[in-house]
């Protein structure tokens, strides 16, 4: 471990090295990733027609909307991990070879190499984050300042489930040719029931009901919630140590596919 | 250093003739076969060997090799690499071993390599003083110079090999693993890939196997050849005495002052090749002394020089006779 310590801050600095020199496609993925924007102006059409209640007996106005969904933004850009699509590539292409040659799990890597784009991402969000200050969202923010360090903590845990789900889903690269349309069927049901889309207030309540049994709501949904004041501090607390402990859930899964994984490994190509 | 006992490796693969009615099939029953890519192979080699491993493609050369480094878990058999179970990954061995693959790099694409040689520094735990010591040794062995420096997508292939190199040696592996080092490049870049190689392993001691299509390599750097043919070990020894099991004569090349005939030549011995002012002839390697003696005395030879048939030319005639006798094999079967 301590060994691993050590390594970790060259590690750091040549990831963050790669991360700058693709910093241009880097902005073209965060472009891609602008559908909380677009919902933004569909739902804030829609509140200026008049407040749109929930089920949940909340009344959501053009403010609400404008926090829901710059705050969705910002944090999709940083829980964000790409790992399945890197290991499914280099799975099929036997580059894998040159990563399990290196005495450092290869999950570890891929972690560092997810983890330095971070730092770029938050420079990308910061001007965000600004407009979010001035807006009329401003005001549908949470006030309490404990609420913001579990927010923290759930955006660590939401980064979590996300990347740790992506190693599962490429794990599944040894075993079978599609993991990458796995891959999109999970970003599709993300879509649906992480409130990426929609806040999830907004489902009918058996709908909520099974989006609170998911883990794609503690991904992005819960962060955004807390970020917007919609728990009490024991609230989120709670909500807090589900997330937890599905991201301990994905952590050990999909450790234990890539373990048996890659012993099915082919290396292929010369 | 490497012990290899009853080595197996053996994939399904699956099997499914082409066009629409058989992908509809496949839907709902898939067929395999069963690929025996490596079938019980034995072999040992002593610290600081240098090895050859020669088969046609698909013989399960690298099929091997990767088992040896622990990227492929055998089907069946023991390996032993320096006292650990390849399989198993063990820090302690992969701090001790590297697999060079001529068509696997990694180098860091948009970085220059010196990015990449200080992350194996940090990863395989180099103490600073000694990697400097030993980068310093490397830029100059391989003239990297300011190679190190610029971005590795700006390299040629052969800079890039260098620099590839470069990076699997930052750690000082004590076996070295090379699967086709020098595959593309020129024919200069391949003297100075061999000549690094070679002086690495006298300076350091290292053990290493190479696969190489290029013969020259092979004769080059390994003094011991093992021919691995469809998964099975087929010779295991020195080069000289593989070229003498497979073409036991010799070649004997000679220059005429004036033009000679076919015929006169052919009372020597079989003509390979035949020119008016050269040829080349093959005699069984007993007859050598009195073949050469009758075209000193009947032709009037100029300058003449005895060597093996080429390797390239040993190597397919050994598989050749592999695959027929193979096929005799299945026939009868």
């Amino acid at each position: 471990m301590r060994r691993l310590l050590k390594a970790i801050p060259t590690m750091l600095q040549v990831g963050f090295a790669e991360a700058v020199a693709y910093r241009a496609e880097m902005i073209i993925w965060v472009l891609a990733t602008t559908m909380p924007l677009i919902m933004l102006m569909v739902w804030t059409a829609v509140a200026e027609a008049g407040p749109v209640p929930s089920v949940s007996g909340r009344t959501w106005e053009s403010g609400s909307f404008v926090a829901y969904f710059l705050v969705a933004f910002i944090v999709r850009q940083l829980i964000s991990s790409w790992a399945a699509w890197e290991i499914n590539y280099e799975v099929r292409q036997g580059t894998l070879s040159m990563r399990l040659l290196r005495p450092v799990h290869p999950v570890l890597m891929y972690l560092v190499q997810n983890l330095v784009y971070l730092p770029l991402r938050a420079v990308v969000t910061a001007p965000v984050v600004v407009i979010l200050l001035f807006s009329p969202g401003a005001a549908h923010l949470e006030k309490h300042w404990a609420t913001w360090l579990v927010f923290a903590a759930s955006l660590a845990g939401g980064w979590m489930i996300n990347f740790f789900a992506n190693i599962a889903i490429g794990a599944l690269s040894f075993t079978m040719e599609s993991s990458v349309k796995i891959m999109d069927v999970w970003i599709a049901a993300f879509f649906v029931f992480s409130g990426y889309l929609f806040p999830l207030d907004l489902f009918p309540p058996w709908l909520r009901e099974v989006a609170a049994w998911l883990p794609f709501r503690y991904q992005l949904g819960l962060p955004v919630e807390l970020a917007t004041g919609v728990h009490s501090l024991p609230e989120a607390l709670a909500l807090l140590a589900r997330q937890w402990a599905w991201a301990a859930a994905f952590l050990v899964g999909s450790l234990s596919l890539w373990r048996v994984g890659v012993r099915r490994f082919q290396a292929y190509g010369g | 250093m490497i012990r290899v006992r009853g080595l197996q490796k053996h994939y399904r693969v699956q099997k499914r003739p082409p066009g629409m009615a058989a992908a509809v099939k496949a839907l709902f029953k898939r067929e395999y076969t069963w690929v025996k890519a490596v079938d019980g192979i034995d072999f040992d080699i002593k610290p600081g060997e240098r090895v050859g491993f020669l088969g046609p493609n698909g013989a399960g050369k690298t099929t091997t090799l990767k088992m040896l480094s622990g990227l492929l878990h055998p089907t069946a058999g023991e390996v032993d690499v320096a006292g650990h179970v390849p399989r198993k990954r063990e820090v302690a061995l992969l701090k001790k071993i590297m697999l060079v693959m001529g068509q696997k790099q990694q180098l860091l694409w948009d970085l220059p390599p010196a990015e990449t040689f200080e992350l194996n520094r940090a990863i395989y735990e180099v103490p600073r003083a000694e990697y400097q010591q030993r980068l310093d040794e490397l830029v100059s062995l391989l003239e990297l110079g300011d190679l190190i420096t610029k971005p590795t997508r700006q390299l040629s292939l052969g800079e890039r090999m260098k620099c590839e190199l470069a990076a699997a040696l930052v750690h000082g592996p004590k076996v070295l693993f090379l699967d086709e080092p020098t595959i593309g490049l020129d024919v200069s870049m391949q003297v100075v890939m061999r000549d690094f190689i070679r002086r690495y392993n006298e300076r350091h001691g290292a053990t290493l196997i190479l696969t190489s299509h290029y013969m020259d390599d092979v004769a080059a750097l390994c003094p011991r050849v093992i021919v691995i043919d469809k998964g099975q070990l087929s010779f295991d020894g020195s080069l000289d005495s593989l070229v003498q099991r497979v073409r036991p004569e010799k070649r004997v090349t000679l220059r005429f002052s004036q033009p000679v005939k076919k015929e006169d030549v052919a009372a020597l011995g079989t003509v390979v090749t035949h020119e008016p002012a050269e040829a080349v002839i093959q005699v069984p390697q007993d007859a050598v002394n009195a073949a050469v003696g009758r075209a000193l005395q009947s032709l009037p030879v100029q300058d003449l020089n005895v060597e093996n048939p080429p390797l390239e030319e040993v190597m397919s005639e050994l598989f050749s006779r592999s695959r027929a006798a193979r096929e005799v094999g299945e026939a009868a079967a």
